[in-house]
This record gives structure tokens, sequence and C-alpha cells, in this order.
């Protein structure tokens, strides 16, 4: 069963006005449970603008969205449940921390969900843990936090509201290499632990690369490719014409691959690529040496 | 002597109570000596909290020493009468572009802080034209900067800091909120103020791939200098730098994983061309 259909979406910003944007264009959309989907495309191609759509803070100006077969656009839909069920955790979260405490912040969500404090306090001690935080943390006010503490905290109050599908925008941002590899492994570890459905916006094609099973790739509005990885990947000078590029190891298969080697062109990461080149290199060392011995 | 140059420098926030009583003291920089050539492109690695950027506000004197000295082209920062001097010399551009820009037009952002300097009109004017020449954002100078992506709102506020002619520009993550091309164009500027405006460049980032390209790299952790060298030197150490919480470009990556299996890579591959060729050459 599929969990998100998105149908035609258009949608034109400050429409009869000098600044009438069209920034969705006719866009088809399957996202299944379960799945793990990296959204990539340079500024202002209309990643930020469709996930808006995704938890409904953005209606459509045409076309329609189905949640679990249901059309978030009907009149009689909960559209407060669909907020709880997609969670939006948008760039730099760690802006919008306002309580006094860690355990405060992360308990706004559900108690706004009218749920009982025993729930409450469950779900809070779940999130924090689920972002690989401790419970020493809670009674700390979120401002005395390091960068990747606080949004670590702020993720953590998107994951107390138990949401069905996790939409993340550039959430390691500003980052160092280690807090990037935290906060990308603590999501891989959610998606695999709760099967929740993971979007990932990203302007790193080696972390979309390593981590998601399939890509959406937006220019324009429109979506130019829809696969994983490797197919996509295999595109990489259209890709460069939209902004974009491959991971820097897929240059170094096509290059090699180019001068004759038999090395696959859509490898990704470096592990894969590490294989591809040993395996290269040992063929041409047979091959020399069954020439010598012949 | 150097462009910029700290010896011994020692800095450290001070919380106090509401009584002024001391109640935590956090050293962010712990003895660092660095000495910056004029006209050299030096980078700064370091992870979060390794104290790069309290490093960078030394260089204009936001911050001055608790300990030690810092001197901007021969002028200690701790001297206030020398203040204006020490800030035209050393210009500063930080990450996030929109809190960088004040004006409503592009070619008035980029003229005030000439104006500030008591810079005569017309000398503003032909300076403007200049900075935005060399940003490669001329055409967009009666733009209104909030319609401009975030690289080129970078590119502005990089211009606004040339029109006021420093010898020196310190650039604190510029490009962490910006996406690829963006990066692209904010680090093409800068190579090209430091080839051709000789503009000497200290450049702070988190991005590997940024720093290929400088003369010198410096790496920090816990308020420490921990490594110095060509960017060649320091990125053949990778199991060095995974300890300072540092990745290297997948490259460069590769290329370690595939000498580790014996084959004969050289150390410190730093580009796609580089490492094609060593192993061509080893087949």
């Amino acid at each position: 069963m599929s969990s998100i259909i998105v149908d035609q979406l258009n949608y034109v910003y400050s429409p009869g006005t000098a600044y009438e944007k069209h920034a969705l264009k006719d866009i088809n959309l399957v996202i299944n449970d379960g799945e793990y989907i990296g959204l990539i495309g340079h500024t202002g191609s209309g990643k930020s603008t469709l996930i808006q759509h995704l938890n409904g803070l953005i209606k459509a100006t045409a076309g329609t969205i189905y949640y679990n077969g249901e059309d978030i656009y009907d009149k009689n839909y909960n559209m407060k449940g669909l907020r709880s069920k997609v969670g939006l955790v948008f760039q730099y979260p760690e802006h919008q921390l306002f309580e006094t405490t860690v355990y405060k912040d992360v308990s706004f969500g559900p108690k706004n969900l009218g749920l009982e404090q025993l729930e409450i306090d469950l779900r809070t001690y779940e999130a924090v843990k689920m972002v690989g935080l401790g419970d020493d943390i809670l009674d700390a006010s979120p401002f005395e936090l390091s960068g990747g503490q606080k949004r670590r905290v702020a993720i953590a109050g998107v994951l107390a509201m138990k949401p069905e599908v996790l939409i993340l925008d550039e959430p390691t941002a500003g980052l160092d290499p280690k807090g990037r590899d935290e906060i990308l492994e603590q999501i891989a570890k959610l998606h695999r632990d709760s099967k929740i459905t993971i979007i990932l916006v990203s302007h790193s094609m080696e972390d979309v690369a390593k981590y998601a099973d399939r890509l959406i790739v937006m220019n324009k509005g429109g979506i130019v490719y829809n696969g994983m990885p490797h197919e996509v990947f295999v595109h990489y000078k259209e890709l460069e014409k939209i902004g974009l590029a491959a991971p820097q190891v897929t240059y170094v298969m096509n290059e090699l691959n180019n001068m004759g080697f038999s090395v696959n062109p859509s490898v990704t990461t470096v592990e894969e690529a590490t294989e591809e080149v040993v395996r290269a290199l040992s063929q041409t060392y047979t091959s020399r040496r069954k020439i010598k011995n012949d | 002597m150097g462009m910029i140059k700290a010896h011994n420098l020692v800095f450290e926030y001070i919380r106090r109570d509401e009584e002024g009583n001391v109640e935590s003291i956090n050293r962010a920089i712990d003895n660092v000596n660095i000495d910056v050539t004029k006209g050299d492109f030096v980078a700064i690695l370091g992870a979060n909290g390794s104290g790069k950027s309290t490093m960078a506000k030394h260089i204009n004197a936001i911050l001055t020493p608790t300990e030690g000295t810092v001197w901007v082209n021969g002028m200690d920062t701790k001297n206030e009468e020398k203040l204006w001097e020490i800030r035209q010399t050393a210009g500063m551009v930080f990450q996030n572009p929109d809190n960088q820009i004040i004006a409503t037009v592009v070619e008035e952002d980029v003229g005030f802080g000439a104006e500030n300097l008591g810079v005569p009109t017309e000398e503003i004017w032909t300076r403007v034209e200049e900075s935005l020449k060399a940003a490669g954002m001329l055409e967009y100078r009666h733009h209104s900067p909030n319609k401009l992506s975030g690289g080129q709102k970078q590119r502005v506020a990089i211009a606004g800091i040339m029109a006021m002619k420093p010898e020196c520009i310190v650039l604190d993550e510029p490009t962490a909120m910006l996406d690829p091309i963006g990066r692209k164009e904010v680090l093409q500027t800068i190579k090209e103020l430091n080839k051709k405006e000789k503009v000497t460049v200290l450049l702070i980032t988190h991005y590997m791939e940024e720093v290929i390209h400088a003369d010198k790299v410096i790496v920090m952790d816990q308020g420490k200098v921990v490594m110095q060298g060509t960017p060649r030197e320091i990125f053949s150490k990778v199991d060095e730098l995974k300890q300072y919480c540092l990745a290297v470009p997948q490259v460069t990556e590769l290329a370690y994983e595939l000498s580790k299996k014996g084959f004969a890579i050289p150390k410190g591959i730093l580009t796609v061309k580089e490492l094609v060729e060593a192993i061509n050459s080893i087949a």
C-alpha cells in the first residue's frame, strides 16, 4: 500500500501579481510506506514548496494529494491529523526552540494533541532517546546546548508526534562532518527500526547516494529524474546542467571507464568504488601475467 | 612580519552571575601561534566548537585576547586607537548572507562600508564598480538584494568588503548555507580576489573540497592548532583528520582505501584527475 500519491499537483505563488511564479508544474509522484527518498534540486527548484504541500502547509492551486488513499483536500479531511502523521523538520530547526527546558520543548507537540500526561512523558523520553540524547539533557535549557544537540532536540520535538512520514529539509546544514554523520546515521537507524518513511532534502549528492533508496530530482518546478541513485547519477552531465552533480567517485569511475577500464560507471559510494577498482586492477594484472606466460 | 600573526593566543569565554562572580570559564582558544604571509590563501578547518570562529573574530578585533597577542599588518589588536585601521585592513564575511545585507539596492549596499570610512563620494562609486566587477556581480548593481540567490548575496557581501580596500579578508564559513552552485560561485570569487587583487585570504570552512587550492591549511581542535601544512600534506593523513571529526573528499578517501589494499597510489590525492592518472599508471 502506498502512503502518499501526488496527482497533477500545481502551485502558483502570488497569482495575478507581478511576482507570479509557477513553482510546481504537474507533479505526479508516489511515495510508498517505509521508503527512504532523497529529494534534490538547486535553490528555487521547488523542493521546499513540494514538501510543504505534503503536510498541508500550502494548498495546491490545482491537482491533489492522497494520503493513505484519502484526498487531503476533501472538505471533511482531518488536516490536523495529517500534520501529526507527516512531520516536517525545517532548515535550521533549532531556531524554533522556544521553551525553557528540553523536556518542555519536546513535549509541546504531544501536549497540544491533548494526550494524557503519562503518554506525553513516554513519547518525550522515547523521542529524546531516538535522536541519541541522554535523559540527563531533559532539564537543561535548549539554549545551553551545542549546535548539533539543539538540532537533535528540534528533531525530537517532531518525532514526539509519532509521525508516519518524516520530512527533513537539509538537516545537516552548518554541521561539521562528524555532526553530519551522526544525524544521518540516527535518521537511518530510525528508518530501519521504526519503519518510518523518510524524505531527505539535501544538497549533498554523496549523502543522498549513501542513504536513500530512491532519488527525486527537481528542476524549475518539475520532476526530471525519479529512480535509484545508480540510475539517476548516470545522467551526471544532465545533472550538471541543472546545477547539480554526481558524487565524486562517479566521475572517477566514468573517467576510468572511458580509458578502457572495465569498471561500473554508475557507482556512487567509496566502498563500491574501492571494490570496482580493485577488481579492475587485478583483472589487468592477471591478463598481463597471462600474456607473459604465453 | 606577516599579514596576521598570533603569538601564544589564549581566549576564554567567562560567564558571570548577577553579582559578577565567575560561574564558568570556557577556554575557546588555547595557546595558538599562527603566521599568515601577505598574499597567501590560508584555510582553517575544524569541527564545531574547535575555536575557529573565535580565532576569526580576533583578526578584526571583534574579540581581543585574554592572553597573548594578535597583530594585523603589524598592529596589535589590543591597541584601541588602531581599531578602525585594523578593521579596514582585515574585512570579514560571515556565514549567513541575509544578516549582512543592509541596503535596498545592491550598489548602495556595497558602498556602505566605504562610505562609513569617509571615502569621498566619487571614489566610492569607482570602488563600488570595481568590487562588483571583481565579484562578478556588476550586472546586478541596480537590483534589490532580496531577489538574489544565497550565493549572489554572499558575493555582494564580499564586494562590500572589497570596496573598503582591505589587505586581508576573513571569511567565516561563507558557503555553509549555499547550494552547490552558490558554493562554486563564491569560491571562484574568493580565489580570484586572492590571485588577481593579491588580497590575503583566510577561509574558515567545514568543506574539505574548498581548501584544496589553499596555499596552507591549518586544522584546529579544542582550541589548539593540531595540524599545519599544504593541502596535500594534510590530506595524506586521513586517519588523523578523522580523529579531529573531519572528513576528506571522496577521491582522497578512495585513494586512501586503495593504498591500504596495497596498491601504489600516492598519498594526499586531491582531485578526480590525479586519482584517475594514478590508477592508470599502476594498471
